[in-house]
């Protein structure tokens, strides 16, 4: 998703897109030397602090929790869910920094990918084995239900496996969405970066920059250029043309293929394999200009800077699913909460303080179209703050709602969707973004993809964008990709 | 003296039956043991109404396995099939979308509402065609277990993965979408008419505890299409009397093989001596002995209600408690004085004797199941029903009618608690007042009415929550996860102890499969010869 930080408000930056760093790969970081080109965390290891109308908010730890009324069974059973799902997401994890294998393409060096795939499965034990084969195909609500008592515990927990995606706790893929989002390599847990998400990119590009990368901002891609059967370069919007022999879209499958290609440079299965990415986006973005902190009921000061979730229970986000299935707003939205001034004061002015929130559910396209629906939207997202922080209304500077659409427009990511596509096992390994295009080269020369699009997904992980340069290398010539084509 | 048993089954219904049949074929001493007074369990016949038969549970026959009605040699024993026509679904503005078994036919109506849908339904019928034919090979096996290291799960595995390998890279990637996409969001990737996705958004909801937009729904329509009527793939057909009249086959054929049935007393233990079953002991005080015991009864109710815990891992039963066994689905039979007047369907008696839905809308079908989820009986139900009579005239008196209605969604339990005889006929009053709104004066024509929920259909049949495929049909519970991974060969925890329900691979519906499949295992296990086909026979 988008890492960067800006100005929403005079004095106050926040980071616009993703505001939380808990996917990116460890290794880049140091392979690219990261953090001596400026990345640090303000905060890393964020608690999650469950809240509670009634001020009796849990806070969860890692595996432990307290607070509220939380039983002492349900307490070791968390350590006992942690347990398993992070062993499960460590196989998932594994995937990410490799190139998807492809099945019955009859090449050796694909089967021994599958089998080592198996074999890691197969590594958990028996028993173990068998509840990954049980759950990574389910929902997320079954499985909390079958560990936890607690409601508020199974609402915080079930938040995991639904935000960014078009799924409800009790839509079938949540486990593995879930799954996904706790299989990073890194060891910091949610961390919220110093100067915002922006400066995840800023380190990244002076790290490029260093190694002799030219970076060109404020040039918006026209089209690719398609010179016989190859790609040529691209035209920007003004006309100017760049050539070169290949050209890498970190921009999303449909926008790479469908606007800056054209369906007429790609065979007609593979075009249709692309129009049926689901891309529709749910997860909204709230920022806030606050002239003072929020009293969060219930919460004491130095709990204010964690992250602060509004899923009261799994029937309630469940509910909030309902309406965006049928392109409405959910009237009573669950929302996950940072207030990174209080780790890093230089994003707000003295003294003041910005609030980041992801809100679902907002999906792309409302029935009644998002014009005046924006403001209501606004308003009860405002609704919701206020129960759990009464005077927040009060402290409201300025407030800005970011919909789908508006990501859409103004990052020009097809459904303005975190993942560039959703982030479920339809859409996952040799099936992401889609088959023949999910070794990130495509059937087009020279035309390669490293979005989040592609293998291993979005949440600002970087390792679909090394995957992608790794196949670069080892195919120059880049002519026909991998697969070619995988349509019928 | 008591005399001993080479094996008892528990419950007579289809899979206990073919079990039965299949192991007193193979020479053993069997008896059959059934709570209720008849045979038949969910697959029957019953005269609720004076001169009417219902096929009061399981209505239509379409999966029962073609390998299984010859070897048992059903025909025989009077079992005949009878196909009908095609579906049709009818809007509430009046028009319908007719599916008929002539290809063309129904190519030409498809085009009625949509060119582009018409021309799509070829790619759809092929893709899904290739899903079936995989599929079927797999239901008259055992599956196997990918934790286990013994040769035979290793062998199988293997034959899984090359069968796989076999249909090529383009189609294993459709499957696993396939297997994991909602019926509405893969229904989407072929079709555009909202009224031609709702026909078949259907089949993807019947009996399960899933919306049209759940993951995992887009599979499901294959237990409508895997099935055959004397070899057409996809067809549909009425027993000849009712459904009864399959398990009254079976039955047949079950004692013409020397096989004993006890109905009228359920089972109150499965006794256990130091570690393994020894028999049973029923409700009336009865108790019979056999060192092979088969519940064909549901997960949880073989374990939770008829065995001692202290003979079971805490482990195990923990597992046993998780089993999703949700019901959903609720029924109406009905008694007809004459014909009911379908405003859509005037002058179209084809379409009459068609499986008939009332719905119009993929939003309609999933807002239906979020009543559901809240715990209550859908407001604005899906319905999906069949006037057997048309087809079988045997089931009512010459110009009267039998209506068979399923309903979705309804609860097991309302707001978390037990049915009320008051909430069960407001239940009723919802569907008739449905389907009066598409056949006006249809309410004046009933005779009687039974009303099923959950609640009823457990309490007949023992059905756990009701759930019609005794447990649900998701990632969690299929293939070897079925009924819980580990025991997913018809071999219960103890020794002695097996499970030929519907619980088990491949699941519900009248295929009979799980039945034939433990009757393998079991010989297998007995060192009989095997008298159960096994994989592939036709296609």
């Amino acid at each position: 998703m988008r890492a960067i930080t800006r100005e929403f408000a005079p004095g106050f930056r926040v980071s616009s897109g993703a505001h939380l760093l808990h996917l990116f790969d460890g290794d880049i970081r140091k392979d690219l030397e990261l953090d001596r080109h400026g990345l640090s965390e303000a905060r890393s290891d964020l608690k999650t602090v469950a809240l509670a109308a009634d001020g009796q908010h849990l806070v969860i730890a890692g595996d432990s929790v307290s607070g509220g009324d939380i039983s002492e069974q349900d307490k070791a059973r968390l350590k006992e869910y942690r347990r398993f799902m992070s062993r499960f997401a460590r196989v998932i994890g594994k995937m990410h920094n490799q190139v998807p294998p492809r099945i019955a393409s009859g090449q050796r060096s694909d089967l021994f990918a599958l089998t080592r795939l198996a074999l890691k499965i197969r590594l958990l034990g028996k028993s173990d084995m068998r509840e990954f084969l049980r759950i990574a195909g389910i929902n997320i609500y079954d499985v909390l239900q079958e560990s936890f008592d607690n409601e508020l515990l199974k609402g915080a927990l079930s938040l995991d496996g639904v935000l960014g995606n078009h799924l409800g706790p009790r839509s079938n893929n949540s486990v593995f969405s879930t799954l996904h989002r706790m299989s990073g390599n890194n060891t910091g847990g949610f961390a919220l970066p110093k100067g915002g998400m922006g400066a995840v990119s800023d380190a990244l590009a002076a790290a490029a920059q260093k190694l002799g990368v030219e970076i060109r901002t404020g040039c918006v891609v026209r089209q690719i250029n398609m010179a016989g059967d190859r790609v040529s370069g691209v035209t920007l919007e003004g006309g100017e043309a760049l050539s070169a022999a290949t050209v890498i879209s970190n921009a999303d499958p449909k926008t790479t293929f469908l606007d800056l290609l054209g369906t007429r440079h790609i065979e007609a299965g593979f075009a249709q394999k692309i129009h049926h990415i689901r891309a529709r986006g749910n997860a909204a973005k709230l920022h806030l200009a606050l002239s003072d902190l929020p009293d969060f009921k219930g919460v004491a000061a130095d709990q204010l800077g964690e992250r602060l979730v509004i899923a009261p229970d799994m029937d309630y986000v469940e509910r909030a699913f309902n309406h965006a299935k049928y392109g409405e707003y959910s009237p009573a939205p669950v929302a996950e909460i940072t207030i990174p001034s209080i780790h890093d004061p230089a994003l707000a002015p003295a003294g003041q303080h910005v609030l980041s929130a992801v809100v679902q559910y907002a999906p792309l396209e409302l029935k009644q179209g998002w014009g005046e629906a924006k403001a209501a939207f606004t308003n009860k997202v405002m609704d919701l703050l206020g129960r759990y922080a009464p005077d927040i209304r009060q402290k409201t500077l300025k407030a800005e709602v970011l919909t789908p659409q508006d990501i859409e427009n103004e990052f020009r990511m097809t459904g303005g969707h975190w993942h560039h596509g959703e982030m479920t096992l339809d859409h996952f390994l040799m099936l992401r973004p889609v088959p023949g295009a999910a070794q990130y080269a495509t059937p087009v020369n020279g035309l390669f993809l490293c979005g989040a699009g592609a293998h291993p997904g979005g949440g600002v992980m970087g390792s679909a964008g090394r995957n992608a340069a790794t196949v670069v290398l080892n195919h120059p010539a880049a002519s026909n990709g991998p697969n070619n084509g995988g349509g019928k | 003296m008591v005399k001993k048993y080479d094996a008892i089954v528990i419950g007579a219904g289809h899979n206990g039956l073919t079990n039965g049949a299949y192991l007193a074929q193979a020479g053993l001493n069997v008896l059959m043991v059934e709570k209720n007074e008849y045979i038949g369990g969910a697959t029957v016949s019953r005269e609720l109404h004076k001169d009417w038969i219902y096929s009061n549970c399981s209505y239509v026959c379409s999966l029962l396995r073609p390998e299984v009605y010859r070897s048992l040699n059903l025909a025989k024993y009077g079992l005949q099939v009878v196909p009908f026509d095609g579906s049709v679904t009818i809007a509430e503005s009046g028009d319908y979308f007719g599916h008929y078994i002539d290809h063309d036919v129904s190519r030409r109506e498809m085009a009625r509402h949509s060119q582009r849908d018409s021309d799509a339904s070829v790619h759809f019928d092929r893709d899904i065609m290739r899903q079936c034919r995989f599929i079927r090979q797999f239901l008259l096996r055992t599956a196997p277990d990918p934790a286990s290291f013994k040769p035979r799960d290793l062998f199988e595995m293997l034959h899984l993965g090359k069968e796989m390998f076999k249909l090529g890279e383009d189609v294993i990637y459709d499957m696993m979408r396939f297997y994991t996409m909602s019926i509405a969001d893969y229904l989407d990737e072929y079709f555009e008419n909202p009224l031609i996705k709702a026909a078949m958004a259907g089949s993807g909801i019947i009996g399960s505890a899933m919306g049209v937009m759940s993951p995992g729904t887009a599979y499901v329509l294959l237990h409508h299409a895997m099935g055959d009527v004397d070899g057409n793939m996809g067809a549909w057909g009425f027993a000849r009397g009712g459904m009864g009249a399959i398990a009254k086959a079976m039955g047949g054929c079950f004692e013409d093989h020397g096989g004993e049935i006890v109905a009228g007393s359920g089972v109150d233990q499965i006794i256990v001596k130091n570690g393994k079953v020894t028999g049973v002991a029923l409700d009336n005080g009865n108790e019979y002995y056999a060192d092979v015991v088969v519940s064909n009864m549901t997960f949880p109710r073989t374990f939770l209600e008829c065995m001692d815990e202290k003979d079971l891992e805490p482990e195990f039963i923990r597992k046993v408690r998780n089993f999703k066994i949700r019901g959903s689905s609720g029924k109406l039979n009905i008694a007809l004085d004459g014909l009911p007047d379908f405003t859509a369907l005037r002058g179209n008696k084809e379409l009459m004797t068609s499986d008939i839905h009332l719905i119009n809308s993929v939003e309609r079908l999933e807002r239906a199941y979020d009543d559901w989820k809240d715990g209550t009986w859908s407001q604005d139900p899906y319905i999906d029903l069949l006037i057997p009579t048309l087809t079988d005239p045997t089931m009512a008196p010459p110009g009267k009618h039998y209506m068979s209605v399923f309903v979705q969604y309804v609860p097991p339990k309302v707001h978390g608690k037990e049915w009320t005889d008051e909430q069960r006929d407001q239940f009723g009053e919802t569907v008739m007042n449905q389907i009066e709104a598409y056949a006006p004066g249809f309410k004046d024509l009933v005779l009687h009415v039974e009303v099923r929920t959950p609640r009823e259909l457990e309490n007949e049949t023992g059905l756990t929550e009701g759930n019609i495929f005794q447990g649900e049909l998701t990632m969690d519970q299929l293939l070897f996860n079925r009924p819980i991974p580990g025991y997913a060969q018809y071999r219960g925890p103890l020794r002695g102890l097996y499970m030929c329900g519907s619980s088990n691979h491949p699941g519900g519906s009248v295929m009979a499969a799980p039945g034939a499949n433990a009757a393998r295992e079991i010989l297998r296990d007995l060192r009989k010869p095997n008298t159960v086909p096994e994989g592939w026979l036709d296609d």
